[in-house]
């Protein structure tokens, strides 16, 4: 029996990657990778703390719903990029900039 | 055998995770991702949730990361760059962005650390022992997460309505 507090060590971890991913790319879909590790991480957390409630399973169903409104951000969003980069013909978010010239 | 599968799992969601960091490759990246996945669907399948496991790799595997593979495709950035004779007082920032990055990411690993050691949580309740969590999802998503059913169906129809917009017709000329 896993203690809880590996778990979250190692969704703390996964988060701060995450985080570090999502700010460091030079490429929207680079940042997409990001967010995913770091939803991936509260799921995580989620899922751990849910191992202690195994009549109502809160915490799974929450974790269940995150994993469809990750679905759904990540469609949108490259619907988006996609458009992005037939206008720009660049996706770097540094050479977006349009709005600030 | 449990501790023995916990830590292998947990490292290699980290090490897939920590190369996603610091590979320049876009595709590579995507398949660190693929890894950082399938060890956090282990973890899940540790931690008694074997239908989110099951779902994790339906859903991101089968379908969020083939989506950002054919996005990586689709978007390939020219090999040359054509605008840099244009602009040449350009600066590139890349390390600098990526040392505050990393910066940032460790200072806050160390507050969750600390938050999560000094924390000493002590959980009531039983703990989950092996047994299949289809049903209690099953009947709590039909009773009393009715609405939050629903309201995800729909968001899922209007996500496939807009992204079928947003992403068809991509030259208006042609």
């Amino acid at each position: 029996m896993i203690p809880i507090t590996h778990y979250l060590v190692v969704a703390a971890a996964l988060f701060s990657i995450g985080l570090a991913v999502a700010v460091t790319k030079r490429n929207a879909i680079g940042v997409l990778l990001g967010l995913e590790l770091m939803l991936n991480a509260v799921n995580l957390n989620l899922v751990a703390f849910s191992r202690h409630d195994p009549e109502l399973l809160r915490g799974q169903l929450f974790a269940l719903f995150v994993i469809v409104v990750a679905a759904v951000e990540v469609t949108v969003a490259l619907a988006i990029v996609l458009r992005v980069y037939s206008h720009y013909r660049t996706i770097d978010p540094d050479q977006i900039s349009e709005l600030k010239k | 055998m449990e501790q023995v599968a916990f830590y292998g799992f947990s490292a290699l969601a980290i090490i897939s995770a920590l190369f996603i960091l610091l590979t320049r490759n876009l595709m590579y990246a995507a398949f660190g991702l693929f890894l950082a996945l399938v060890g956090v669907a282990a973890l899940y399948v540790l931690a008694g949730a074997d239908f989110l496991a099951i779902t994790q790799l339906l859903v991101y595997v089968g379908g969020v990361l083939v989506l950002l593979i054919f996005g990586i495709m689709l978007t390939r950035p020219a090999d040359e760059r054509p605008d840099a004779a244009s602009r040449p007082n350009r600066v590139e920032v890349a390390n600098q962005r990526r040392f505050w990055g990393i910066l940032i990411a460790v200072v806050l690993f160390a507050i969750f650390s600390f938050t999560i050691l000094a924390g000493n949580f002590a959980l009531v309740g039983d703990v989950l022992i092996s047994r299949s969590t289809i049903r209690t999802l099953g009947v709590e998503l039909m009773t009393s997460h009715l609405l939050p059913f629903e309201i995800a169906g729909i968001l899922l129809l209007v996500a496939l309505i807009g992204a079928a917009y947003l992403a068809i017709n991509r030259t208006p000329s042609a």
